[in-house]
C-alpha cells in the first residue's frame, strides 16, 4: 500500500507512470472476496438451504409432523439399536417423526427470528432516528427510555411481556404474532442507541449542511441523505439478532410460553425431550444441535457481512 | 466528584422507577388483573363486582400512585397463590440467584482470564485459534440447550453430578459451569483485546528493556492495566450474566428469584412477577452503578467528563 512515489516515478522525464494491471473483472473480484470470507459464504449457502427446507417443508417432509402412531413412539435413531429406516431420527412420545417435526420446527425459528428483528429495527430505527436528529427534550426522553429498558435483562422483560399477553394469535399454524411483537418490543432498545448513535455522527456532516441549505424537508434529509448511510450498521446488527431472537423464541416455547403446541418448534421439542433424556440421549440432543448450527451459522454469515460492508476491513 | 456522584444516583433512581412504571403498565393496562384471580368461565357480572372489589376500576393514575406507594416502602402486595408478602418470597430466593450468579462470573473468570492472556501473547498461535473457536461456537450456544447437555453428560451418563436441586456444593457445581461458560466468551475476548492494547504499549518496552522477567511483564505491567476496561465492562454486563442466571435457574431447577418469577408468570401471581423483576432490576442497577463508581475513583479521566 504505502509504496514510496519514486516507484511509478521515471528518473527521465519526471512523469508518473502508473504499473500497467489489467483490471479484474467485476464478477473475479466478488468470488475473490467470497473465498477470502469462504467461512461466511458457507454459513450464508447453508442458511440458504435452511430457509428452502423450511418454505418447502410440507414437500420434503416424509411425515405429517402433526400425526404420529401411538404404536410407534419414541423409536430410536438409525443407528442406535432397534433403529429403522422408516424414521431417520426415531419418534417423540407421541410416535411422531422427529425429523419431520425438526424440519417444520425451522419454518417457526426462521419465521419468528427474521419478523422479530423486523419489529425491533422499526421501533428502534424511528425512535433512534427522532432522538439523533430532533435531539433535545425528545432525546433526552428517548434515552432515558432506553437506559432504563436496558437495565433489565431482555429475556426478564420478554418474559414479562409474554406471561401477560400470552401467545395469542397464530397465523398459518407457525407464526404467534404476540411472540413476534414481544421480543421486538423487548429489544428496541438496542437499534435506538446504535442510529442514534450513527445519526449524531452523520448529522455534522457537510452533505447534511448542504441538503439543509437546500431547502430538503427535514423528512428527506433524514430519509434520503441520513438512513441510507446508516444501513449497514443496522444489516450488522440484524444478523446477530436474528440469532438472539431464535434463541430466545425457543427458550419460551421451552417453557411452554412461546408458540403453542402442537405446532413443531424446535424449543417444544427440547421440553418434551426433557422427561426422556435419562435412557434416551438423541432427544433433547437434535433440536438443540439444530438451533446451535443456525445461530452459528447466523453469526458466522454476519461477520463475514460486517467484513463485507465495512471498507476499513476490505483489502483491496 | 459529588456532581458526578449526584449524576449516578439521580440516574440509577430513574431506571429503578422507569422499571417499575414498565411493569406497572404491563400488568395493569396491558394485561387485565382480574383474569389472575378468577377462573376462564367466570361471567362479566361477577368479574365486574370483583373488579370493584380489587380496585381495579379505579382510575389508573390512581391504581398507580397506590402501587407507587406501597412500592417505595417494599409492600408489592399478598402473592394471589401464597397467601404472603410478594417481597418476603422474593428476598426468600434471593440468596440462591446471587450465589449463582457469583459463582458463574468466578467460573466465567477463571476461564477468560489465563485463556485471554495466553490468546493475546501467543497471538494466532494454534492456541489463539482454537480459543477464538471456540469463543465463537460459545456465543452461539443456546444456555438452556448447555444445561441439559451438561446433565446428560455428568448426571446421567457419567453420574458423577446431581441434575438439579440445591443445598450442597455438588449442586453448584453443573448450574455455576453452565452459566460461566456462557459468560466465558465475551470476557474472554474483552481479556484479549485488552492485553494486545497494553502489550504494544511503550512501558512494556520499558520494563523488558530493564531486564524483568516475561512474567513480571505479563502479570505485573500488562495484566494490572489491563483489568481497569475489563473489570468495568464486564460490571456493566451484570444484567447479561443475571439474565443467563435466570435461564440457568430453569434448566437445573435452582430455586432462585427467576424460578419463582417463571411459576409466578404461570400461575398470574401479579404481586410476585412486580416484586421480582423489580428487585433483580434494582440489584443490576445497583451494581452498575458501583462499578460506575470504582471505575470514577480509579480513573479521574471519567469523573470530569
Amino acid at each position: 500500500m504505502n509504496r514510496p512515489i519514486s516507484d511509478g516515478v521515471s528518473a527521465a522525464a519526471g512523469t508518473l507512470i502508473l504499473p500497467t494491471r489489467r483490471a479484474m473483472p467485476g464478477w473475479r473480484k466478488v468470488l475473490r472476496r467470497l473465498w477470502q470470507l469462504r467461512t461466511a459464504t458457507l454459513s450464508g449457502v447453508f442458511l440458504v438451504v435452511l430457509v428452502f427446507v423450511a418454505v418447502f417443508a410440507d414437500f420434503i417432509t416424509p411425515y405429517n409432523p402433526y400425526e404420529g402412531e401411538l404404536v410407534n413412539r419414541l423409536r430410536p435413531p438409525i443407528w442406535e439399536h432397534g433403529g429403522s429406516w422408516e424414521h431417520i431420527l426415531g419418534t417423540d412420545q407421541v410416535g411422531r417423526d422427529n425429523l419431520s417435526r425438526l424440519i417444520f420446527g425451522a419454518r417457526v425459528s426462521l419465521a419468528v427470528g427474521f419478523l422479530a428483528t423486523v419489529v425491533a429495527a422499526a421501533i428502534g430505527v424511528a425512535l433512534g432516528l427522532a432522538a439523533g436528529y430532533i435531539g433535545r427534550l425528545t432525546d433526552t426522553v428517548i434515552s432515558t427510555v432506553i437506559n432504563i429498558q436496558l437495565t433489565v435483562p431482555f429475556i426478564l422483560l420478554a418474559l414479562l411481556f409474554i406471561g401477560v399477553v400470552g401467545p395469542g394469535l397464530v397465523i398459518a399454524n407457525y407464526i404467534a404474532v404476540n411472540v413476534i411483537i414481544v421480543l421486538g418490543v423487548a429489544s428496541w432498545p438496542i437499534y435506538a442507541r446504535v442510529i442514534r448513535a450513527e445519526v449524531f455522527k452523520l448529522r455534522e456532516l457537510d452533505f447534511v449542511t448542504a441538503a439543509r441549505c437546500l431547502g430538503f424537508s427535514d423528512a428527506r434529509i433524514l430519509l434520503r441523505h441520513i438512513l441510507p448511510n446508516a444501513f449497514n450498521p443496522i444489516i450488522v446488527l440484524s444478523t446477530v439478532q436474528v440469532a438472539r431472537f431464535i434463541i430466545a423464541e425457543a427458550f419460551l416455547s421451552f417453557l411452554g410460553l412461546g408458540t403453542p403446541p402442537p405446532t413443531p418448534t424446535w424449543g417444544s421439542m427440547l421440553a418434551d425431550a426433557r422427561q426422556f433424556m435419562f435412557d434416551k440421549w438423541w432427544l433433547p440432543t437434535f433440536p438443540g444441535l439444530a438451533i446451535f448450527i443456525t445461530t452459528l451459522a447466523i453469526n458466522l454469515f454476519g461477520d463475514g457481512l460486517r467484513d463485507w460492508l465495512d471498507p476499513y476491513s476490505r483489502n483491496i | 466528584m459529588s456532581t458526578y456522584l449526584a449524576r449516578q444516583v439521580i440516574q440509577l433512581a430513574i431506571a429503578v422507577w422507569g422499571i417499575s412504571v414498565i411493569v406497572f403498565v404491563v400488568n395493569f393496562v396491558i394485561g387485565d388483573p382480574i383474569n389472575a384471580l378468577v377462573p376462564p368461565e367466570t361471567p362479566e357480572e361477577t368479574r365486574q363486582l370483583l373488579r370493584h372489589q380489587y380496585g381495579f376500576d379505579r382510575p389508573i393514575l390512581v391504581q398507580y400512585l397506590d402501587f407507587a406507594r406501597g412500592a417505595v416502602v417494599g409492600n408489592f402486595g399478598e402473592s394471589y397463590l401464597f397467601r404472603k408478602p410478594a417481597l418476603d418470597l422474593v428476598l426468600e430466593r434471593l440468596p440462591a440467584t446471587l450465589q449463582l450468579t457469583v459463582a458463574g462470573m468466578g467460573v466465567a473468570t477463571l476461564i477468560a482470564i489465563p485463556v485471554g492472556i495466553i490468546s493475546a501473547y501467543w497471538r494466532y498461535s494454534l492456541i489463539d485459534n482454537i480459543a477464538t473457536l471456540v469463543a465463537v461456537a460459545g456465543q452461539a450456544m443456546p444456555i438452556y440447550w448447555l444445561g441439559l447437555m451438561l446433565i446428560l453428560l455428568f448426571s446421567v451418563h457419567l453420574r458423577w453430578l446431581p441434575a438439579s436441586g440445591y443445598g450442597t456444593p455438588q449442586h453448584l457445581i453443573l448450574p455455576a459451569f453452565c452459566l460461566g461458560v456462557f459468560t466465558a466468551p465475551v470476557a474472554m475476548r474483552l481479556v484479549r483485546s485488552g492485553m494486545l492494547d497494553v502489550l504494544a504499549q511503550d512501558y512494556i518496552r520499558t520494563a523488558r528493556a530493564k531486564g524483568l522477567t516475561e512474567w513480571a511483564v505479563v502479570m505485573r505491567h500488562a495484566l494490572r492495566n489491563t483489568m481497569i476496561p475489563v473489570v468495568t465492562v464486564l460490571g456493566l454486563q451484570f444484567g447479561q450474566l443475571m439474565g443467563g442466571a435466570v435461564i440457568t435457574e430453569t434448566v437445573f431447577a435452582w430455586p432462585g428469584v427467576a424460578l419463582l418469577l417463571i411459576n409466578a408468570i404461570y400461575r398470574s401471581d401479579i404481586p410476585v412477577m412486580q416484586a421480582a423483576v423489580i428487585i433483580l432490576a434494582l440489584i443490576i442497577a445497583g451494581v452498575n452503578f458501583l462499578v460506575d463508581l470504582v471505575v470514577a475513583v480509579l480513573d479521574p479521566r471519567i469523573r470530569l467528563k
